[in-house]
């Protein structure tokens, strides 16, 4: 059998004093994507440290903003009173994914480092620049129905196949990470990175840190939300495309907006250009379609995924519709 | 636990069981010095091994042993010449990737997959093609007739009708997928007596054919399957997989366990062939069919051809006196497939069902309409009348259930906010087999009845069935009646399939409660006691303990002079969501007229079951290949899409209820296969009628939708 060290600890500190001791240790929390990728030879870890135990499973207001632990169930968070009345997309984002049962174990630090679920990933008798480097990328010119659209590039097509990162994106979250000396903060829409020219990287998060909590600010975008996942069936699905959207809404203008994709690149998808647009603007249907149309600048289908280059602009409006229609 | 507390005479008689997790499946049973085997597979698609390197996996932690084709036991059948190509273990040759090439036996599973993964084999790659639409395309790649061309009247006389259509449908390869995995428990010891725990449709067929692969005599080998965790057909035959792991057992001469993998639930065990079909119809402008035409391509491996009935509901569905049909099978390299729930009739219905709606829309007719006014009195194909058919009342049911007055005929007419509404109509039909089964039965003294045969129930509700028709002929209470099952050493049953357990088992119950009926009558006679008389006092004042009948029981002249069809009416209401292309299947109304129903709840539970394999094969099933490497790309829970709580609506079902005089005793007529035939269609029908778009590949992904 391919052993490997079980370890269990209580504090972060701990967490990470373990974890920078030995490089092929990893972080034990929900596991329903580490177990798979171990069970299907993706990756080998000769330790895992469950950080079950560590206390991080925090969900409340601190000034003007929202801490989330990184242990917090993905349940948790959105079944939270605070993260129903304040944060609604992101409710709505965590009950769009994955099942309930794997919902109920699963964690927002877990939910952020899983992997992508493009198939040629987890055949290891197949090509993929992800899991090894150099080999090729199977989904380029092979199955890319489930594909990346955006920000692709000739090593890896593959997404991000998270629906509460694309609602954190939309929100401004912050993410805080620790390493042995202290605490940095980064902002979560620069947590994942592009694939470029090294796919096996899904995230900044260094090898010597850990994810601690959440900030998400307080804002006014708790009225008009939508988050529109378009799935191959009703529920257990990834996302062909989603959409997070919330805007702030004075006589009928756009005040404040947000909004962000999933499904459609290596990262949740942040749409700049669309927001900015959309911002002072009329709630119209005829301004939603031209924002949704810059959302596509630059978009690239490979094939089996084309009909995302129309999927998307229309996901896109039709969030916005249902998000403006909301009561 | 008490096995048989039922609330109702109508409940599962093993519902308690299988709730609690009392039933035991064949991977449950423990033998004492139970080892566990791992199926080592071929990475490469065509070719030949060259070398296999055991040495590290055998060095393992825990290994008994590795069997491959350098050391398997003696498989008397697979030593002689000819037989199937697919010899396991007795060739060298790859036909597919995925494909077992060794078994390594370890004294836990985990220590066995692991050992597994140190098995490396070397091979010399030919050139192949997993690609059936390439394969069909290419004149120099081989196409088999699948079944001898029919013809009626005219050949194509579609093509000059006053209103003719000619369309192409596509159906993906689609993989059973039961929740139970695959496997069995093979325990060979001294003097070649063997003893296996199956998951199989038929213990017999299994036993029959590890004799047959073995030369062993059947009587030497024991079959075991009293529960399955569903089949749809993949546990039809006795699989490569399960002949190793019996070869393992012998080889080690201890008891092996195997059980798949989810991933090789896509390569092992075969799958519904992709189906290319072409139909041609031809219509007067009065909307009487003038022509059909159906033309079938089917996939099939390259070492074993399999064919189903593709195109025979187009012989005599409806009423039309010109009609041809040609099907050719096309090998590719992938695992051969397996008949899968509905089998070809569902993969011919979701063709025809949609090409006769298609014509109903050229013809500006309802489809209702178009059906009724084509529907044939008599079978034009057996030149036979039908032993019952109520579909014309089925379709009247139907319509008024689903609120078929509030369709447009006009596509895209009912438009609600970005959803569209629409309705649509298809119909199943399936062969209503009987064929032949013994079973014993034993009156006791006590009170109660244990029936007995060598039938298997993968779901259906075999054994409730068994017991309410014995229950209703001996007013004995349901929960003093046991029916045994899943037992190779039982009276012999065929294997479970084509939707005829019910009438063929049941009807040798019947014989066998009329039988003992009469005996008891006679016992009653001779004892001077009255003719009313109840059984148990019959054999206590005769000192009887028990007695005892065994029947074997089959169709007779009726079949000649009758055509036996089973029919249900699907109706579907669906939302189609405009802009992101998402259908949602709303609403299901079925009517079955698939004669008496013996046993009501587990009848309903069929069409349940059908409705959500339907929805499946119209929405969202497709087992994709990648042609470049000949492997699976979506073989897992998470990417093959089997429908989930929420894709499945209301759904209100039907029968007709009346019995067919000539079929059985019951008057019953199968209902598994019916449950799915042509549900697709209904739904694709559907969303014609919802958007004006006609899609002619399944699955309808939102993908399709937006096209």
């Amino acid at each position: 059998m391919i052993n490997f060290q079980y370890l269990r600890t209580t504090t972060a500190k701990s967490a990470i004093a373990l974890l920078v001791k030995d490089k092929n240790a990893k972080f034990l929390a929900g596991g329903t994507n580490l177990i798979d990728l171990m069970k299907r030879g993706v990756t080998a870890p000769e330790k895992l440290i469950d950080i079950n135990h560590v206390p991080l499973k925090q969900i409340e207001q601190i000034g003007n903003k929202i801490h989330i632990g990184a242990l917090a169930s993905n349940s948790a968070v959105a079944e939270h009173a605070l993260i129903k009345e304040k944060l609604p997309l992101l409710s709505w984002a965590l009950q769009a994914g994955a099942s309930a049962q794997l919902r109920n174990v699963a964690t927002v630090g877990g939910n952020m480092m899983q992997r992508t679920r493009c198939g040629y990933f987890y055949d290891t008798e197949m090509p993929c620049n992800k899991r090894q480097p150099g080999t090729g990328c199977g989904a380029m010119g092979g199955f890319n129905r489930m594909h990346a659209i955006f920000g692709t590039s000739e090593k890896c097509i593959a997404v991000h196949p998270s629906d509460m990162c694309v609602a954190l994106t939309a929100l401004d979250a912050e993410v805080v990470l620790a390493n042995a000396k202290g605490e940095r903060k980064m902002l979560f829409k620069d947590f994942h990175r592009l694939a470029g020219d090294t796919p096996q990287l899904d995230n900044n998060l260094k090898a010597n840190e850990m994810i601690i909590r959440l900030e998400i600010p307080v804002n006014n975008l708790a009225k008009n939300y939508h988050y529109l996942k378009v799935r191959d069936r009703a529920s257990y699905a990834f996302a062909l495309v989603s959409v997070a959207a919330a805007f702030e809404l004075n006589n009928n203008k756009i005040t404040d907006i947000r909004l962000a994709m999933g499904g459609v690149a290596h990262k949740p998808w942040r749409l700049t250009a669309s927001e900015n647009f959309l911002k002072g603007k009329e709630a119209t249907l005829s301004n939603f379609e031209q924002a949704a149309q810059l959302a596509m600048k630059d978009a690239k289908g490979f094939g089996g995924n084309d009909f995302k280059l129309k999927l998307a602009p229309n996901t896109i409006i039709e969030a916005l519709n249902l998000a403006k229609s909301k009561v | 636990m008490e096995k048989r507390i039922l609330k109702d005479d109508n409940d599962r008689v093993d519902g308690i069981l299988k709730v609690t997790g009392q039933a035991k499946y064949f991977a449950e049973y423990e033998l004492p010095g139970l080892t566990y085997g791992v199926l080592v597979t071929s990475t490469i698609t065509k070719g030949k091994i060259t070398a296999l390197d055991t040495k590290a996996a055998e060095k393992a932690p825990g290994v008994i042993a590795v069997v491959s084709h350098l050391n398997k036991p003696s498989a008397a059948a697979y030593e002689q010449e000819g037989g199937p190509q697919m010899k396991i273990f007795y060739t060298d040759k790859i036909f597919y990737n995925g494909q077992p090439i060794a078994i390594v036996v370890a004294n836990t599973f985990e220590r066995a997959t692991y050992a597994a993964s140190l098995v490396k084999a070397t091979y010399v790659k030919e050139d192949f093609n997993t690609d059936f639409e390439k394969a069909l395309k290419d004149p120099k790649a081989k196409k088999l007739q699948g079944q001898a061309d029919y013809k009626r009247g005219i050949e194509n006389a579609y093509k000059t009708a006053e209103v003719k259509l000619e369309e192409r449908y596509f159906l993906p390869i689609e993989t059973h997928n039961p929740m139970e995995l695959h496997g069995i428990i093979a325990d060979w010891r001294p003097n070649n007596q063997l003893t296996v725990y199956a998951k199989t449709q038929g213990v017999k067929a299994t036993q029959g054919t590890i004799a047959n692969v073995f030369k062993i005599p059947m009587e030497n080998i024991q079959v075991n399957s009293e529960f399955v965790g569903g089949g749809f057909g993949m546990a039809l035959r006795t699989w490569p997989l399960e002949i190793a792991t019996v070869m393992a057992s012998k080889h080690i001469g201890k008891p092996v366990k195997v059980v798949i993998t989810r991933m090789q639930m896509f390569t092992m065990v075969g799958n519904r062939p992709a189906a290319i079909q072409t139909i041609g119809l031809g219509a007067n402008k009065d909307g009487k069919l003038t022509g059909i035409t159906h033309r079938a391509y089917g996939e099939t491996s390259t070492y074993e051809n399999f064919t189903e009935g593709v195109v025979n509901m187009a012989k005599f569905m409806y009423q039309c006196d010109n009609v041809n049909t040609a099907y050719a099978i096309v090998p590719v390299d992938l695992g051969v497939p397996i008949w899968m729930r509905g089998p070809g009739e569902a993969t011919g219905a979701f063709a025809l069902e949609s090409a006769i709606d298609e014509m109903a829309h050229a013809l500006d007719m309802d489809p209702l309409d178009f059906r009724i006014k084509n529907d044939p009195e008599t079978d034009q194909q057996k030149n036979k009348p039908f032993s019952s058919k109520n579909i014309k009342e089925a379709y009247k049911i139907g319509a008024e259930k689903i609120g078929w007055s509030n369709r447009k005929n006009k596509p895209g007419s009912l438009i609600e906010g970005s959803w569209q509404t629409g309705y649509g109509v298809s119909v199943g039909v399936f062969n209503a087999n009987r064929g032949k089964a013994s079973v014993k039965g034993i009156l006791k003294a006590d009170g109660s009845l244990l029936l007995q045969s060598a039938t298997s129930d993968i779901g259906p509700g075999t054994g409730t069935g068994m017991t309410l028709i014995a229950n209703k002929l001996m007013k004995i209470p349901v929960n003093k009646i046991t029916f045994e099952l899943g037992d190779s050493s039982l009276p012999p049953a065929p294997s479970q399939g084509g939707s005829a357990t019910l009438s063929t088992v049941g009807s040798a119950v019947n014989d066998v409660c009329v039988a003992l009926k009469s005996a008891i009558a006679e016992l009653a006679a001779n004892s001077n006691m009255d003719a009313t008389a109840n059984f148990v006092d019959v054999l206590k004042k005769n000192n009887l303990p028990s007695i005892e009948v065994t029947k074997e029981s089959q169709g007779g002249k009726e079949r000649d002079n009758y055509s036996m069809y089973s029919f249900s009416i699907h109706f579907v209401q669906v939302k189609v969501h405009a802009l992101t292309g998402v259908v949602k299947v709303s609403k299901i109304v079925y009517v079955g007229d698939s004669g008496t129903i013996v046993s009501p709840k587990t009848a309903r539970s069929q069409m349940l079951g059908g409705a959500v394999g339907g929805i499946g094969m119209a929405l969202t099933e497709e087992s994709i290949v990648d042609h470049r490497y000949g492997r699976y790309i979506n073989n897992n829970f998470a990417d093959y899409h089997v429908p989930v709580n929420a894709d499945v609506p209301e759904i209100d079902v039907n029968f007709i209820n009346k019995p067919d005089p000539y079929i059985n005793p019951m008057g019953a007529k199968g209902m598994g296969e019916i449950a799915l035939i042509g549900f697709s269609a209904a739904v694709a029908n559907a969303v014609f009628n919802a958007t004006g778009k006609r899609i002619r590949t399944l699955p309808i992904t939102p993908d399709k939708i937006l096209a």
